[in-house]
């Protein structure tokens, strides 16, 4: 069961932290669970665990096709292997390597990407992953979870750590707003009404997003729109009843993510839309068809038209073409 | 016994030892060309070459279990040139991990062994494998995991010269010295050729023993065709306080004269058991001169 939180106030401890966190907390637990990063530990409190387990950690240098080749072997031997770098590494060098010594390999990897699109910031277009999840959603028996604040975080480690199979967990950088109490149980392939309404369904992955999506709903409201909000925050396997559900009652649909809207959540639900004839005015946001550049978040949120008043833009569009 | 009877009967020992592994190795040649045959093509040059280190491996070297293919306290195969695993399949149904009839279902729809080798089909197989460099490097990981667990089982992986023109190649020759991983020994299947041409033309490997051990290995190169020098090879490695690294001079389509070190040895086409009747023979005849 989930509980919402009642006001979606600034969180103390960002989305990293919580990982890590839930990470030593299941280490703890279970001593097959292994931390391994290609130099970039230090990005996301991996000396934690070091400190905690230093034999369980491996730091294995620049190398991210190793860090998925290694975890997958490690994962041979038994191991529970949580292998961290950037979104950008993590999907894009590492594709091949995720795809055949994890997964097509059926080993037990869980593949953390940090820093995903414009979370990325200055580090620029080469570090901003805009396609890891449409990387990622073609690789068969994948689950892809966007942790959207730190409940969801501490339960999405524990549940990676417990269930066999290859992960991938998104990691967002930027500042990230309370959704869930501790403690709420979430279930992977189910997406959570955040907001009910009845004019247009608003759905979400990610807290940038989803917090952006509830901004947008604030501001339909003052326009007499009703917008319902949706947490996608498991992209694959995909809540396909959820999404149906969604256009049956509210007629009309908004994705947003911080990711490319080429093949990533809007894709998914526009696949699941048209192959279960449910086809309803519908309107992607996310990350234009191009490159990323330099920028703080919140500029590249306006760069990239991925504010709230781009999404109730949308969203009066998609409401309009109803009629 | 006297010493010196003692001497003589650890020769004999030994011989026998050796010719047996001789003998697998031949053995594997003739149910590798019959399987590859029967199937009309595949990957015969680069199985033939590395037929002798299989037979080193699964004659002396490794500890396994045929009834208990995942004993954990067996030793591990990675064949990261994935492709040549008709070599391997053999050797695991000379060995009993499956029926030999297994064999003529090779690449057949629902097959236990596919054309590259997965872990989850074949019963024996450590890894799977076929995207060419990764195998190597979930063999460094199966290392590392073994020894955080202080576990005393080796893991072998075998490589292609062609192969290790793959980036990862490289990065696990610097990793697995910097993990310590001491009970990893890798073995170069150095063929001298690849799909394309000779290595040489392509991308010249040079001395990958000298390579390996600048790069913090211990490194030997042997003659992947005399058993017994695979075995000290491998002998040697075992009591280096390194990961070890074996660069096995070969020849590329080994036994089958006609197809030795000539382009166009890597998938051969256009196979049956009847054009290839004559090499069996030779085989066979080889086998049977070592009693």
């Amino acid at each position: 069961m989930i509980k919402l939180a009642k006001q979606n106030n600034l969180e103390e401890q960002d989305l990293k932290g919580a990982y890590m966190d839930a990470l030593i907390r299941q280490a703890e637990k279970d001593p097959r669970i292994v931390d391994v990063e290609a130099d970039l530990a230090n990005c996301i409190n991996g000396p934690d665990f070091k400190a905690k387990f230093p034999e369980r950690f491996f730091d294995i240098g620049i190398a991210e096709q190793s860090l998925s080749t290694i975890s997958a072997g490690l994962s041979a031997v038994g191991k529970v292997p949580f292998c961290h770098t950037f979104a950008a590494f993590a999907s894009r060098r590492m594709c091949d390597q995720n795809y055949i010594s994890c997964a097509y390999g059926k080993n037990n990897v869980k593949i953390v990407g940090s820093d995903p699109a414009i979370s990325a910031g200055e580090n620029g277009g080469t570090h901003q992953a805009n396609e890891d999840i449409a990387l990622m959603r073609p690789i068969a028996d994948i689950t892809i979870i966007e942790p959207t604040d730190t409940a969801l975080m501490h339960w999405a480690v524990r549940k990676a750590a417990e269930d066999f199979g290859v992960y991938y967990i998104r990691v967002q950088r930027t500042d990230n707003v309370q959704i869930y109490e501790e403690g709420s149980e979430f279930e992977i392939g189910k997406a959570n009404m955040i907001r009910n309404g009845n004019d247009v369904t608003l759905i979400a992955t990610g807290n940038l997003m989803l917090k952006t999506c509830l901004e947008a709903a604030d501001a339909l409201s003052a326009k007499n729109i009703s917008a319902q909000v949706v947490d996608m925050f498991t992209i694959k396997p995909i809540d396909a009843d959820c999404i149906v559900q969604c256009a049956k009652e509210t007629g009309a649909i908004v994705t947003a993510e911080n990711h490319t809207i080429v093949g990533g959540l809007g894709s998914a639900v526009a696949e699941v839309l048209a192959e279960t004839f449910s086809l309803v005015p519908m309107r992607r946001i996310g990350v234009p068809d191009r490159f990323g550049e330099v920028g703080q978040p919140k500029e590249l949120q306006k760069v990239m038209k991925m504010t709230a008043e781009d999404i109730a833009a949308a969203a009066c569009e998609v409401v309009a073409a109803k009629q | 016994m006297s010493p010196n009877e003692e001497r003589e009967f650890r020769r004999v020992m030994e011989n026998t030892r050796l010719n047996e592994m001789k003998k697998l190795a031949l053995e594997i040649r003739i149910e590798t060309l019959t399987m590859l045959a029967a199937h009309g093509m595949g990957h015969v040059g680069g199985s033939l070459s590395v037929a002798d280190c299989i037979a080193v491996l699964y004659g002396s070297q490794m500890k396994y279990d045929p009834k208990n293919p995942k004993w954990d306290g067996r030793d591990y195969l990675v064949l990261s040139k994935g492709h040549c695993g008709p070599a391997l399949y053999s050797a695991l149904a000379l060995k009993f991990f499956f029926p030999k009839e297994e064999l003529m279902t090779l690449n057949h729809l629902g097959t236990l062994l596919p054309s590259h080798c997965d872990k989850n089909l074949t019963p024996g197989i450590d890894m799977t494998t076929g995207s060419l460099g990764q195998g190597v490097s979930c063999a460094l990981g199966m290392a590392m995991g073994l020894k955080l667990d202080g576990k005393p089982n080796k893991v072998f992986a075998v490589i292609g010269d062609g192969e290790s023109q793959e980036g990862l190649v490289w990065e696990t020759m610097l990793l697995a010295p910097a993990q310590k991983a001491n009970n990893l020994i890798v073995l170069l299947d150095n063929n001298k050729q690849q799909l394309d041409d000779f290595t040489d033309t392509i991308a010249p490997l040079g001395d990958m023993r000298r390579k390996a051990e600048e790069f913090g290995w211990f490194a030997v190169t042997c003659n992947g065709h005399d058993v017994a020098a695979i075995d000290d090879a491998i002998e040697q490695c075992r009591r280096a306080d390194k990961p070890g690294f074996i660069n096995m001079n070969t020849i590329k389509g080994k036994g089958w004269k006609e197809k030795e070190a000539v382009n166009g040895n890597h998938g051969v086409k256009g196979m049956t058991l009847d054009s290839v009747r004559p090499v069996l023979e030779r085989f066979k005849t080889q086998l049977a001169a070592l009693g």
